[in-house]
């Protein structure tokens, strides 16, 4: 459950009257929204640790790609998609 | 058993694996903390490979599994009998509490969400106003600012209809607890990476010291793991015991200043029960007195009974490394997945549940 994902911010927009920075980040084919109030030099196109919602570092390329594709590979991107309550009821 | 050439680096894990071999000259127990190392090592059949020297046992560090069974009760309660709108990470649905799983309340009728994120449990209650929200938030360090930043978006929404109902757990205290236990058999200890990316180093050097043992933190894949294991076996064999950082391209030495801001404006320390072990001294966060409107135990008054552990689990003795799931007289009897005894058994990052689901690979281990 402490598992962070790298992702690429797609785009910024500012919620709550400026006060929020929020990012579309992408990961492989899924988007999800980021806080960035934990990274706030990040910017548009740069790398992010994500985790529940919130980007927690700023990370280079090279090495978000090689994370995610480990990831990808063992399994372990279950964090961005949460099971739906009937597929936990089928398991 | 995997075999060396599926793993993505698979020269660096030879590499490792015969550094390990080389270095080690005599038994060692180490305990990789984090729950999420554990599914890790199990599931990559790292275990396997290590040399029989080298025991790993696997710590408390699965957040779904040390929450207390009465704080489950309480969730499923507020869900049930206030009919609150009770927002979750997946992994807790299907924790047993006393009598139900949150999940089992839901097909009692409960408005129960499972959420990626408590930002969305925010954004729930502002599309909600008529009903109450509540956000089970549970979690390590690592989690801890996403459950914070919830409040202070509630707060700046001025949303009367949120709140969280907190179930924090803190490493160092754990380690501290454990070390301090005279049965303890650890002798080196894997820290959990994407803790410290929040916390930072700060609060392991005083472990290392005072308990006279090595501390590497370290990341979750397995050549992460096996560097990790190579650190704390070369400071075992030489006498040492220092902190050293194997996960530095994720970890810095001050951790995440703005999201350790975040949790000290939201969250206090407070001592907190562990399932399966204790209750263990400062060892957890609860929402600040200034942020009590968003604090489910301030604002429902819920009572719960304490109800005793199923006699037949052994959790609390996975948990301190001092037994391992194969050694419980239920795993994979009375005790699965689908029918869990104990929480370790329920989320993916549980010790038993991980060893149940990749057990070829551990029936191996525990023959050799």
């Amino acid at each position: 459950m402490c598992l962070a994902i790298p992702g690429k911010i797609k785009s910024i927009e500012t919620q709550m009257n400026g006060l929020v920075r929020m990012a579309k980040v992408q990961f492989g084919g899924i988007y999800k929204e980021a806080s960035l109030e934990m990274v706030p030099k990040a910017k548009k196109g740069d790398y992010v640790l994500v985790h529940v919602g919130v980007a927690i570092s700023i990370v280079n390329e090279e090495e978000a790609r090689k994370t995610f594709e480990y990831l990808k590979e063992a399994g372990e991107l279950d964090e961005l998609e949460p099971a739906s309550i009937d597929q936990l009821k089928d398991k | 058993m995997k075999y060396l050439s599926e793993y993505r680096n698979p020269e660096l894990v030879a590499r490792y694996l015969e550094e390990i071999k080389k270095t080690v000259t005599q038994p060692w127990t180490i305990m990789e903390v984090c729950g999420g190392q554990t599914h890790s090592l199990v599931k990559n059949g790292i275990l396997d490979l290590l040399p029989k020297d080298i025991t790993m046992v696997h710590g408390p560090g699965c957040p779904v599994c040390v929450t207390p069974l009465a704080l489950i009760d309480k969730a499923i309660k507020l869900a049930l009998e206030n009919q609150v709108i009770l927002c979750s990470y997946g992994d807790m649905l299907r924790v047993p509490g006393s009598e139900k799983s949150l999940l089992e309340a839901k097909a009692e009728g409960a408005d129960i969400r499972i959420l990626y994120s408590p930002l969305e449990a925010v954004k729930i209650a502002q599309e909600n106003p008529d009903r109450e929200v509540v956000f089970f938030a549970v979690g390590f360090e690592t989690t801890a600012p996403a459950n914070a930043l919830s409040v202070l978006h509630a707060e700046r929404l001025q949303l009367k209809n949120y709140s969280i109902l907190a179930s924090h757990v803190l490493v160092p205290p754990a380690i501290s607890a454990l070390m301090s236990d005279p049965d303890t058999v650890v002798q080196g200890f894997l820290a959990a990476g994407h803790v410290c990316t929040i916390m930072g180093l700060e609060e392991y050097y005083p472990l290392a010291e005072q308990y006279n043992v090595p501390i590497v933190v370290t990341g979750f894949e397995p050549v992460d793991l096996l560097q990790g294991i190579l650190m704390v076996v070369q400071q075992l064999e030489k006498g040492q015991t220092l902190l050293q950082n194997q996960y530095s391209r994720m970890v810095s030495e001050e951790g995440n200043p703005n999201a350790k801001e975040v949790i000290e404006q939201v969250f206090e320390r407070t001592d907190r029960m562990w399932r399966g072990m204790s209750v263990i001294p400062q060892s957890g966060y609860k929402v600040r007195e200034n942020f009590r409107e968003f604090d489910a135990n301030e604002k429902y008054s819920i009572w719960t009974v304490d109800t005793p552990e199923h006699a037949e689990c052994i959790a609390g003795d996975i948990m301190k490394g001092l037994k391992k799931p194969v050694q419980c007289s239920q795993f994979g009897k009375k005790c699965k997945p689908s029918n869990p005894l104990g929480a370790p058994m329920v989320s993916s990052e549980g010790a038993c549940a991980a060893y149940y689901h990749y057990s070829g690979q551990t029936e191996l281990v525990e023959t050799t």
